[in-house]
């Protein structure tokens, strides 16, 4: 049942996302949010919404996919695209009873639902194409220029890629100790909030006991490699630009100079 | 008095990317006071196919009987079926959470809803079957050493007095003497009450010793399916699945082999050293 949860969720496929530098993607990604919370007028809507269509068909990742993230958020989109339709002043269009919805009310409440769906399904074709390991690394190297300032940009972005691994296995033996229990008889789902918390215990006991079980496993293993944090250390596979990279590049430049030209004449 | 399995097809991730189908049309029965090994590599779909027989997980298709009832029906006590078919996980040990062992073995008595003297009894004598040393009975779990916590765990299912015993690789993990304990643990059991036990393992050689029924499972489908004797004539199909037969059965065919006038049928130890001595008597 845990398995449903699809944060960070990478799919597997091959195609020319997949294929690009996780440095390039994140760069993307970041020009993308920025044109996508600038714009406020049609043709640049238009512009943005062909530029996420044809990323969605270089992705070769189902359309089904990326929507599920929105799900979660469904409820948060209604609720602020309701305040913004109903709560924001201006010239009136419609009212009825104690609501009413000003021009600038329908303006702004359409501009955030796209501004909030598009993010949600731009952040998504990148954690999809992308495995957490990749993305971290490229994390890292992007952010290198920190350590410079005291950052230990290294044992952070390693904490982050213990924690992304950890989140399977986490999630994977929850499952199997809550099987193993509702086999012995406990009951996770019936009972008063108090009950079901009581309930708990089974579970949570043996899960942080794996847990630091596993930690201090992985803890061993890496001092028994030697491990000692990021200096001198390389990589198995550095990250290297190739030319698909220096084209996406270019093309990302081009699309955020087109996008600033169309601003500027309208 | 049984157990059928009827078509049970299942598949994890049902509908998504990863959709993986660990069972293929399976129809089995497991009928009263077996003692049934399935046996399979890794992967092969045996956990899967015995966490269907006491409903933790649900068919993709097909129907589970237990005692001539449907376990899906809507009006199906699921919670009973539990406590009619126990299951000792891969790993049991991981499963302990109370303070003292003996609390431990309480639960499963507790959640069928037995009174304190009950629950008391049943961990008395749970416990006195995986033979636990009393002095342990009021240690924590977390104190014990490896095969004390599988012993103690496997109590913790047996205290909740099953028909049907389903235990998934009880012996994972073990060195060789705690192997053996266990293994004849639960055969002495199955002498003494008489109850059904199913044993899975990906050892041959474990359960060759003790079971009188084997379904060999492969790539989510029961294979073979008969007693030791039966499933072991099929030696050379069975390495082609990355099992392999007990060694006796090979020393008895490299015997005949070899020319000596030898039965092959034995697949234990003392069977093929009785064949042995039957043949050079001659
Ligand atoms: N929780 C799960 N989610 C997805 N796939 C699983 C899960 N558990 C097992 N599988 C897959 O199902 C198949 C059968 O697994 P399993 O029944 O555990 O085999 P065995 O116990 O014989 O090793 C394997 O291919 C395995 O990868
Ligand atoms: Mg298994």
């Amino acid at each position: 049942m845990f398995r449903e949860i699809t944060i960070g969720q990478y799919y597997p496929a091959e195609s020319t996302l997949h294929s690009l530098d996780p440095r390039v993607k994140l760069f993307s990604t970041l020009m993308y949010i920025i044109s996508l919370f600038s714009f406020d007028d049609p043709v640049s809507l238009v512009m943005i919404t062909v530029a996420l269509i044809c990323v969605i068909k270089l992705s070769h990742v189902p359309f089904g996919f990326m929507i599920k993230g929105l799900k979660g958020i469904m409820v948060l989109l209604i609720i602020a695209g309701a305040f913004n339709l109903f709560l924001t002043p201006g010239k009136e269009l419609v009212s009825f009873w104690i609501f009413s919805i000003s021009d600038v009310g329908l303006k702004n409440a359409g501009i955030m639902t796209i501004r909030m769906i598009y993010l949600i399904v731009g952040t998504s074709i990148m954690t999809l194409t992308t495995t957490p390991n990749q993305l971290t690394d490229g994390l890292e190297k992007s952010l290198g220029f920190l350590k410079r300032i005291g950052i230990p940009v290294h044992e952070i972005s390693m904490m982050m890629s213990i924690a992304l691994r950890f989140i399977p296995i986490l999630i994977e033996e929850t499952d199997k100790i809550m099987k193993a229990q509702t086999a012995r008889g406990a009951d996770f789902e019936s009972g008063g909030i108090i009950k079901k918390a009581k309930a708990m215990v089974p579970l949570l006991v043996p899960l942080f006991v794996s847990a630091f079980r596993r930690a201090n496993d992985l803890a061993l293993a890496m001092e028994a490699r030697c491990y000692n944090g990021g200096t001198g250390r390389t990589k198995m596979k550095p990250l290297a630009y190739s030319s698909l990279d220096q084209r996406a590049y270019i093309v990302i430049v081009i699309y955020m100079v087109v996008f600033y030209l169309i601003k500027a004449v309208i | 008095m049984s157990l059928i399995l009827d078509h049970v097809t299942y598949k994890y991730s049902s509908g998504t990317a990863y959709e993986i189908k660990a069972l293929d049309d399976v129809c089995l029965t497991i009928n009263d006071g077996e003692f049934v090994g399935v046996i399979g590599h890794t992967g092969s779909g045996k956990s899967t196919l015995v966490q269907h027989m006491n409903g933790l997980i649900k068919a993709t298709e097909g129907h589970i009987y237990y005692n001539g009832q449907d376990i899906y029906d809507s009006d199906y006590d699921i919670k009973d079926l539990r406590t009619q078919v126990g299951m000792v996980f891969q790993y049991p040990e991981h499963q302990l959470f109370e303070t003292t062992v003996f609390e431990d073995v309480c639960f499963g008595p507790k959640n069928q809803g037995l009174d304190k003297k009950e629950q008391t009894l049943r961990a008395y004598e749970a416990l006195g079957l995986v033979k636990m040393d009393e002095k342990l009975f009021l240690a924590s779990p977390f104190e014990l050493s490896g095969g004390q916590k599988r012993r103690a765990a496997i109590a913790g299912v047996l205290a909740m007095k099953p028909a049907i015993l389903i235990l998934d690789e009880p012996t994972a993990g073990l060195d060789p003497k705690g192997r053996d304990d266990i293994l004849g643990m639960i055969a002495d059991m199955h002498e003494k009450r008489g109850d059904t036990v199913v044993l899975v393992s990906h050892s041959m050689e474990d359960v060759a010793n003790y079971v009188d029924r084997i379904i060999v499972m492969d790539q989510g489908k029961p294979v073979y399916d008969g007693t030791p004797k039966e499933v072991f004539a099929h030696y050379k199909e069975l390495e082609k699945m990355g099992l392999a037969a007990p060694q006796v059965t090979y020393v008895m065919n490299d015997l005949k082999a070899a020319g000596f006038d030898v039965n092959c049928d034995a697949t234990t130890v003392a069977e093929a050293k009785k064949e042995i001595i039957r043949c050079f008597a001659k």
